[in-house]
């Protein structure tokens, strides 16, 4: 079963070639959410991109779970720190034309 | 088109061994992978580098043919050869978000051809690639949401930029990425503005500042002044014995704010007080008939 906001985790492991314990073990870590439908196990279709992400991270860099967690929770005070940066640029913009 | 030292890249030396190669590229791979350095074009770049110099040299057969002409394969015959070799490979594609295969150098491209598969996990594609555009515009333009075309991969797509956008702000246009591969679904496409400033305004988030001359007497006995903004111009009165830098506010006059409709920032007036110059004798005899009356000081 797919919906426009879920995708099976079988389906979605089938196609990027990884067994359906990696999925398990990120849902462990608490890094993805996944909706129990009729026994079947599903992910988000807007978390796919996270989870695609995890997968390079893990397959192609060699990075443990303990480490993807690590980085995960970084990326994203990067990219709130880049927002920042950003608006502090933007401020910094107007007051030296001034 | 350059010769690319694909060793010193990685940081080998020619007679390192298949593991040697495979843990440096992972190292470096950790250091300036996409996913790891968002937003970061120079970490990009370096991973464009650092995975065609692992494409070449953990292959093997591309890693002998690198080794036999690489330094001097614009002197090779077989270089040639080689070449038309290129065209029977297959493509390659990658998902890793901004990474594009068009983005391998011209070396090699003219060296080994058609990008390879990668090595450890073959890439059953499943949502398409995210591409990443910018978008110059000028402060004006993103007065007032407005509607633009825009040519994506040879794509036409109509987006509506909303008004109050910020410089450096990024949005989504969702599924106007790569195309996804077996049925899934595709990419996004990320759009950078970069808003650029002809304008007399200043602008710090929904907030307008602006700079007024206004005369000496102007300054002392008050009077109006009509100030431009983005909606039209608008009478303001200047009060008696306003001081240089003095600065008022415009209420709902600034800039749209970001999605919220019929919301505005305010528009900051600063006062600066132009002082006459080249005085005639009468001015200056009557300005120092004034400090006389001012004898206390200010």
């Amino acid at each position: 079963m797919e919906s426009n906001q879920l995708i099976s985790i079988k389906q979605f492991c089938n196609h990027n070639e990884v067994p359906l314990r990696f999925i398990s073990a990120l849902k462990d870590f608490d890094l993805i959410e996944i909706v129990i439908e009729d026994e079947d196990e599903y992910i988000y279709t807007q978390h796919l991109h996270i989870v695609e992400k995890m997968i390079r991270l893990h397959y192609d860099l060699n990075i443990n779970l303990e480490g993807i967690d690590a980085i995960y929770h970084l990326l994203k005070k990067v990219e709130e720190l880049q927002k920042e940066n950003q608006v502090l640029k933007n401020k910094l913009r107007t007051y030296e034309s001034f | 088109m350059a010769f690319i030292d694909y060793y010193n890249i990685l940081g080998l030396s020619k007679n390192a061994s298949e593991s040697d190669i495979k843990k440096a590229y992972r190292k470096l791979a950790r250091k300036y992978h996409p996913d790891l350095n968002p937003n970061d074009k120079k970490a990009e770049q370096k991973f464009k580098k650092v995975n065609e110099a692992h494409e070449v040299l953990a292959n093997p057969e591309n890693r002998k043919k690198y080794d036999k002409y690489g330094e001097h394969w614009q002197h090779a015959e077989d270089y040639e050869k080689a070449k038309q070799q290129q065209s029977q490979q297959k493509a390659y594609s990658s998902s890793y978000g901004n990474y594009s295969d068009d983005e391998f150098s011209d070396f090699f491209s003219e060296m080994f051809g058609g990008k390879s598969s990668r090595g450890s996990r073959s890439q059953v594609k499943f949502r398409g690639q995210d591409f990443n555009a910018q978008l110059q515009l000028d402060l004006r333009e993103v007065y007032s949401t407005h509607k633009r075309t825009l040519t994506v991969n040879n794509k036409k797509i109509r987006i509506t930029i909303p008004a109050g956008v910020e410089n450096g702000q990024i949005i989504k246009i969702k599924g106007h990425g790569g195309g996804g591969a077996n049925g899934g679904p595709n990419g996004d496409l990320y759009i950078e503005f970069s808003i650029t400033n002809s304008t007399e305004f200043k602008r710090d988030g929904h907030n307008l500042y602006v700079t007024k001359d206004i005369d000496l007497y102007k300054a002392l006995l008050g009077g109006e002044l009509m100030v431009d903004t983005f909606d039209g111009k608008v009478k303001i009165s200047v009060k008696p014995e306003t001081q240089n830098g003095t600065k008022i506010k415009l209420k709902g006059k600034g800039f749209p704010k970001y999605k919220k409709e019929g919301q505005f920032g305010d528009l900051f007036v600063n006062f600066n007080v132009k002082i006459p110059t080249n005085l005639s004798a009468k001015e200056k005899e009557l300005v120092k008939e004034l400090s006389k009356l001012r004898s206390h000081g200010i």
